[in-house]
């Protein structure tokens, strides 16, 4: 397995238009480990998210890998080792499964070599990592929501990127996709290793599956650790403006959330 | 109260600029002199006489073509909804060159009931079409189905008239858009239409108002939402079908027209509906009157103005228009 | 297992691509026998080695002129336009990701026509001025319907919407222009208009030729790209796409193939709209579509002219051909698409 890049972003300021959403956030991504950004709607997580993967230019700031501003590495280069699944994909019509998967090996190719042996090879593995092989000359219109979430991370993974950054992967998605999902997203990277960056809504399945937590609040960073350090009662307060108790998750003694509300709270 | 005296004083001074203004511009004094006064016989008296009949039609197809347009988009909720969209002028067209080539059709009252019956099923096609599958007639489905049943039509259009010599002479006079061939006999045999079609459109206002709020709604209310959308989509066509036949495609002036005055006197309907027969009769007779004045010594049909204005309405609405509601 | 697992996944690959293959195939030797039937039919029919004579260039009384000056450069003209129509109107289709994209519904065929309409009328030129201009018509519409629809977030729906708008807008200028015009010069507008075929000389297919061959690379060429654009500017740029060059590039091209076509022929209705969506459905959607599309368009014109002209006791221009064979299958389109939720 090959060093992972060092990953990171230095005060970026960032937004849409002359809308600044995130304002100087410094962050470093740790290497080989699953990180997930939470925060409340219209934080900046999605933003922050972007800024990383390329999709927007911070107004000011830099994203750096190994020490490179992504802007100035060449598209097809970083595209080897940055990829991002983005929030809602455009399916081509009636494009198969196994065609859209092999889409992914487009950093490969150059001008005059189409696809090759290993572009086939990444393929077939894609698909086999993501359990989806018996689904290969299906038209992709035909598919579930869950399946299609799997045709779309295999096409991350034929990418092959040491880094994968994922935009709400699970939304949309019943519970037990969402589980299936992460599953999968977990193994590959004790796997392979990948560095694997997404948003999440749910608070308990970021903590349960999450290395490492990244909380956006009004475009500010404001706290950051693994998931026993840093997802408590005040914090909850802080970022989403909510009354909840922590308890240990019975199932992964991670810490998981319990939200209060006004009524059918015992009192003691 | 200022909107109907804004109304008047605007309509009239329509109806005074348009018997005035043409090719050969006529004082004010005698055009009163005509109009209020028997027995001038004057050139100039004659040219007055002769704008008369055009004025009045291009006052009652302006106000036809503006409620068209206001039902039409009141009952499919639609902000593009217009004859024009809705490729009703192509239908009409392609059922008056059908009946003028294989049945001879060659009077004004057969024209209208060609007219008519090519608007309504061309209407009902695109509508049909246009609102098939996933959040009903968007603007962008109603309009792309209107624009691909034109296009489609009009090729027939042409190939009914190519071999026809004569088809295409009687069909080039009607299809210009234009309200300069209008006369006295044309009006009276186009009125009862366009009178049933205001009257339908007047009384609906409250459930077309009840209808703005969404079908389910509208029914809470006790509007009954099938029968409110036929009787609506009757008089729309009514109106539309029986100004085309007189006038040929006129583009655009159902569109624009309640959106302008939506933006006066808000989404009340019974406003809605008399300010857009207003705004229509204001809106054609202008586009008539500058037809004659840029295109002298002849003229350019109203048809060809209000669609060069009306198009750039539509882009704004597209630019406006929320993502999601495309 | 997972060794039949790789077969499933190779053998659908190889599947394809053979029907990819075999449909391009089959489209060729189609035009081709379209070609030779263009230059065969008519009034007076000459044998195979007469035909062939004529082409090499040596002279025969009577078939010279019927074939080389009248049958050949109508022929050449219908294929060479045909293929510009087809493969500017799937790239736009594909880059826009919406099948009714194409530049004869969003406008810019429309631009060119008034551009050309103008230099007929108006300022009474002829030749390949009248392209040039018709090219930078077809590149000032787009870019301005670019302009317009990329206001907050970039919609393929609200950039149909503007192209019919501006479309109506310029048919008033057709009109107008046909209005004021000497009524001399009004039939050539008209006929030109209807999109047609007749009296086509071979000077302007040398050009047309040309155009057809550069921007037609280029697009096959860019085919890969147009692939990767097609699955939305955020997987493009991920997959490391330099998006907006090449979709500048793109439109360069797709434009000045369809406004040169445009200019020679007349907008020839509905081939750039529809021979995208036929090829697709024939020939798959896991391949680049332009050469396939390209073809599909040969044949189109290249069959409703022979049809128009020959089946018919009155010639029909080959438009209006195209505009009755076409809209059958537009609607169908369009229900379906609608019923799919595809559009917009």
């Amino acid at each position: 397995m090959k060093e992972t890049p060092l990953f990171s972003a230095s005060s970026i300021v960032a937004g849409y238009d002359k809308k600044i959403i995130i304002n100087n956030i410094d962050v470093v991504i740790p290497n080989n480990k699953i990180s997930v950004i939470i925060g409340a709607n219209a934080c900046g997580k999605s933003t922050l998210l972007k800024t990383l993967a390329r999709l927007i230019k911070p107004v000011s700031g830099e994203v750096l890998l190994d020490g490179k501003e992504i802007h100035e590495i060449p598209p097809k280069q970083l595209a080897k080792v940055l990829g991002l699944l983005p929030q809602s994909p455009v399916v081509p019509e009636g494009i198969t499964v196994s065609d859209l998967v092999s889409r992914g090996r487009y950093p490969y190719q150059t001008f005059l070599k189409g696809m090759e042996k290993k572009d086939y090879e990444a393929v077939e593995e894609a698909l086999n990592i993501m359990g989806i092989t018996e689904l290969a000359n299906r038209s992709v219109d035909e598919l579930s929501g869950g399946q299609r979430q799997r045709v779309w991370i295999a096409m991350a993974l034929a990418q092959q990127t040491d880094i994968l950054l994922l935009d709400e992967p699970t939304t949309f998605l019943d519970i037990t996709y969402q589980v299936e999902i992460l599953d999968l997203l977990t193994d590959l990277n004790r796997k392979r290793g990948t560095t694997i960056v997404m948003v999440l809504h749910d608070i308990n399945l970021s903590a349960r599956y999450a290395d490492y937590i990244f909380a956006v609040q009004k475009g500010n960073l404001i706290a950051q650790g693994s998931p026993s350090e840093i997802i408590t009662e005040d914090l909850m307060q802080q970022v989403f403006g909510l009354d909840c108790a922590v308890i240990k998750d019975p199932v992964s003694d991670s810490p998981f959330i319990v939200p209060k509300g006004r009524y059918h709270v015992m009192t003691e | 109260m200022i909107l109907i005296s804004a109304s008047a004083i605007s309509i009239a001074l329509c109806i005074f600029a348009s018997l005035a203004l043409g090719s050969r511009n006529i004082g004010l004094g005698e055009v009163i002199n005509t109009l209020f006064r028997q027995g001038s016989e004057s050139f100039d008296a004659l040219v007055v006489k002769e704008r008369l009949p055009r004025t009045v039609f291009s006052i009652i197809a302006g106000a036809s073509l503006g409620v068209s347009g206001a039902l039409m988009q009141a009952i499919t909720r639609n902000p593009v909804a217009d004859p024009s969209i809705l490729g009703v002028n192509t239908g009409a067209s392609l059922f008056v060159v059908s009946g003028i080539a294989f049945f001879h059709i060659n009077t004004a009252s057969e024209y209208i009931w060609f007219a008519l019956a090519g608007a309504a099923v061309t209407a009902i096609f695109v509508y049909r079409i246009g609102s098939m599958g996933a959040g009903g007639a968007t603007p962008i489905k109603l309009a792309l189905a209107g624009a691909a049943t034109s296009a489609a039509l009009s090729s027939l259009v042409s190939a009914v008239i190519l071999p026809r010599t004569d088809v295409m002479n009687a069909f080039r006079f009607w299809q210009v858009g234009s309200v300069s061939g209008a006369t006295w006999e044309g009006i009276l045999t186009v009125a009862p239409f366009l009178i049933v079609g205001l009257i339908i459109a007047v009384l609906s206002t409250p459930a077309l108002n009840a209808l703005a709020l969404g079908d389910d709604v509208a029914t809470g209310l006790g509007v009954k939402t099938g029968l409110i959308r036929i009787v609506g989509t009757l008089a729309g066509v009514l109106l539309c079908g029986a100004t085309t036949a007189l006038a040929g495609p006129i583009a655009f002036v159902g569109l624009m027209i309640p959106h302008i005055m939506r933006m006066f006197c808000g989404p009340n309907m019974s406003y809605i509906i008399p300010m857009s027969a207003v705004g229509g009769a204001v809106l054609l007779t202008t586009s008539d009157i500058i037809g004659r004045l840029i295109g002298s010594p002849g003229e350019l049909e109203a048809g060809i103005i209000t669609a060069f204005f009306g198009a750039p309405i539509l882009i704004l609405i597209a630019m406006r228009a929320k993502v999601r509601s495309l | 297992m997972i060794k039949d697992d790789f077969n499933i996944v190779k053998s659908g690959f190889h599947k394809r691509r053979v029907r990819f293959i075999v449909v391009t195939l089959i489209m060729t030797i189609l035009t081709l026998i379209l070609c030779t039937s263009m230059l065969y039919l008519g009034n007076t029919k000459y044998s195979p080695e007469v035909i062939i004579k004529v082409i090499l260039g040596e002279q025969v009384k009577g078939a010279s002129f019927a074939i080389g000056s009248v049958r050949l450069p109508r022929m050449l003209s219908g294929l060479l336009a045909g293929i510009a129509f087809g493969m500017a109107g799937s790239t736009f289709q594909t880059m826009l990701r919406n099948p009714l994209a194409s530049p004869d519904i969003i406008g810019v065929t429309s631009g060119s026509s008034v551009a050309t309409v103008f230099c007929i009328l108006v300022l009474n030129l002829s030749g390949s001025i009248i392209s040039i201009t018709a090219v930078i018509a077809g590149l000032i519409v787009a870019s301005l319907i670019y302009i317009l629809a990329r206001g907050g977030s970039f919609s393929g729906g609200r950039l149909i919407l503007i192209g019919i708008g501006i479309q109506a807008m310029l048919n008033a200028v057709i009109s107008f222009l046909l209005l004021r015009a000497n009524q001399y010069d009004v039939p050539a507008a008209l006929r030109w208009l209807s999109g047609s075929l007749n009296g086509m000389s071979m000077k302007n297919v040398p050009v047309l030729f040309l155009v057809v061959v550069i921007f037609g690379c280029i697009l096959v060429l860019l085919g890969r790209h147009l692939k990767i654009l097609e699955l939305g500017e955020q997987s493009a740029i991920t997959l490391g796409l330099k998006a907006d060059q090449t979709r500048i590039l793109l439109v360069l091209s797709a434009v000045f193939l369809i406004a040169y076509a445009t200019a020679v022929t007349g907008p020839i209705a509905f081939v750039a709209f529809l021979a995208g969506p036929i090829a697709g459905r024939l020939a798959g959607k896991g391949y680049s579509n332009v050469i396939p599309a390209g073809l599909t368009g040969a044949i189109m014109v290249l069959l409703a002219d022979i049809v128009g002209q020959f089946a018919f006791d009155t010639r029909f221009p080959v438009g209006i051909l195209t505009g009755i064979m076409g809209a059958p299958y537009l609607l169908y389109l369009l229900i379906r698409m609608n019923r799919t939720g595809g559009a917009a």
